[in-house]
């Protein structure tokens, strides 16, 4: 699982170079050049829809390219922008939260001695293991009370909790992979509860860690239930952004929107594995 | 290493938050499923059953046929992964299997909204190949629009998993049955899932669960009836402010994930517990 391969060709031109050793790469070619069709074969069309200036039934691609809506939804008195604006404050804001109060809990959970320590971890699975829908509901009719419905605070506090399911089991797996060994050698010659955490234990851990900030980012960045019961109307993001748009049948400014959202997560999933390791992969729900 | 205190101490703070943002507006939603007017009854169940029994349906059907189709892939593209002998294939399916993973549920709902649709890519391809004429082209934006859109996006994560858990396996008995001559579908099904059926189930009840709670897909990809209860309960808030039916739908879906919940409990983390 380590190690990626980075300089993969494109699937579709590469399988005519595929060995002809046996009959068997004919089917193997079949079923990769469907999986790549079913895989960017949608995101193709997407792509399409971002440069295309007029597109209607019948025909089979665009009738004009070309960047008009690009320049729309960029320019500045679009919305996009504070759109974006918006959702990198809260998924930055979210990261930071999570992370501040899942580090503490991850450790105690991998490390030590906790009671009731199965029924803990399974809260932390609570806001993954029941229906989100309803729960936004009734906390958007608190909030709205409180004053926080349509504020920032309001929707990173939303998204935090979620992120607190990915940061605190990961986080515990990441601790959990981290060689015990390790610290207690370094405890056995002298170092301090502390100093094993700083010094051994958390730059070990460190990888997974960065891998649940970056979950926790992308699924605020990429939230969209909550912001729409919580933020919306008065907190524009880009999810809702994209949702409004492609209501009012405009693809284009859609497709342009989900292209923004794209590239962060199609970044992190050609290095993911670098920071999830399969030893931690392998310990998540132990 | 043992302080009680301080272990406890260390997670309160994140376990608070889980209690205030989650359990609380959770518990809210399931009392306010029965409150009708001043009092309570079940006032707010017989009017969604009235009105939404046919979603309801359509909701649990749909869901678990993507939980199935997203098994039978993550198994097959995992257990490839971890037995191919080929080389290539493994690096090019490995390199091409994650791509929808990280792709946000609403990006997903537009990308399929305009890929499946009359005029989208799919039929277009359909039509060049000669599979189709133009006239028998339809559009695929109904309910296997919303499978085709959960299996799209939640198979590399169950995939992930799976591989993953299925990487850090003992080789040995593998090896060992393919020296003697098992055949690697019997190895697939006979070695590897059983061991790695805990992930497995895991990764799945993860996806129904996640489904259950999507509202960007059904609302993007098929918002007339019959339609998901997510959009139903979307619906009675933002049409109707009722409160009291939306928390009434809102038990339904957590009464179907319940038992599935259950069947976790069950097996998935009794070990840990």
């Amino acid at each position: 699982m380590s190690t990626t391969n980075d300089a993969m060709p494109v699937p579709r031109s590469s399988m005519k170079r595929l060995p002809m050793m046996d009959l068997w790469w004919l089917p193997r070619a079949l079923v990769l050049g469907l999986l790549a069709f079913v895989i960017f074969g949608p995101l193709t069309n997407l792509v399409l829809w971002t440069v295309a200036e007029r597109w209607y039934f019948p025909n089979a691609l665009p009738m004009s390219y070309g960047f008009s809506f690009w320049a729309r939804v960029f320019s500045p008195r679009g919305n996009a922008m504070e759109a974006l604006g918006n959702s990198v404050l809260v998924a930055m804001l979210t990261v930071i939260l999570a992370l501040a109060l899942a580090i503490p809990a991850g450790f105690a959970l991998a490390r030590l001695k906790l009671p009731f320590r199965g029924l803990i971890l399974l809260a932390f699975l609570l806001p993954q293991a029941f229906p989100n829908l309803p729960v936004y509901v009734n906390i958007a009719r608190v909030f709205y009370q409180l004053g926080l419905n349509g504020t920032i605070l309001g929707v990173v506090l939303v998204h935090m909790t979620h992120g607190l399911v990915f940061s605190v089991w990961i986080a515990t797996a990441a601790f959990s992979a981290v060689d015990i060994e390790l610290e207690q050698a370094a405890r056995s010659v002298g170092a301090s509860a502390i100093r094993t955490f700083r010094d051994i234990t958390l730059p070990l851990a460190m990888p997974g860690l960065m891998a649940s900030a970056i979950f926790v980012f992308l699924e605020s960045l990429d939230e969209f239930t909550g912001s729409y019961f919580v933020g919306a109307p008065d907190i524009n993001m880009l999810p809702l952004l994209l949702y409004t748009a492609s209501g009012g049948g405009n693809y284009q400014i859609a497709s342009i929107t989900a292209l923004v959202l794209l590239v962060p997560s199609i970044g992190f999933m050609l290095v993911v594995e670098r920071f999830l390791k399969s030893d931690v992969l392998s310990k998540v729900g132990h | 290493m043992s302080h009680r205190p301080l272990s406890l101490l260390l997670v309160a703070p994140a376990l608070a938050v889980i209690l205030l943002l989650f359990v609380v507006p959770l518990v809210a939603s399931v009392v306010g499923a029965f409150e009708v007017g001043d009092g309570f009854g079940f006032g707010n169940f017989v009017k969604a059953t009235e009105l939404y029994t046919q979603d309801a349906i359509f909701t649990v059907v749909i869901v678990s046929l993507s939980t199935v189709l997203i098994g039978l892939f993550s198994i097959a593209i995992a257990g490839y992964l971890t037995l191919g002998e080929n080389p290539r294939t493994v690096a090019i399916l490995r390199w091409l299997y994650r791509w929808p993973m990280f792709i946000p549920f609403i990006v997903t709902g537009q990308v399929l909204r305009t890929f499946l649709a009359k005029n989208g890519l799919f039929n277009n391809v359909l039509i060049s190949l000669g599979i189709l004429t133009p006239v028998q082209a339809e559009s695929f934006l109904d309910w296997r629009g919303i499978v085709i859109a959960f299996v799209w996006k939640q198979t590399p994560f169950v995939t992930l998993l799976l591989a993953g858990a299925m990487a850090s396996l003992d080789r040995s008995t593998i090896e060992a049955a393919r020296n003697l001559g098992a055949s690697r579908l019997r190895i697939l099904f006979e070695i590897v899932v059983p061991q790695v059926a805990t992930t497995l189930l895991v990764g799945l009840i993860l996806s129904f669960v996640t489904m259950m709670s999507v509202l960007s897909v059904p609302l993007m990809i098929n918002a007339q009836s019959p339609t998901m209860l997510t959009t139903d309960i979307a619906f009675r808030i933002n049409a109707y402010g009722d409160y009291g039916v939306a928390n009434a739908l809102g038990l339904v879906s957590l009464l179907i994930t319940s038992v599935v919940a259950w069947i976790y409990l069950r097996h998935g983390v009794r070990k840990s517990l």
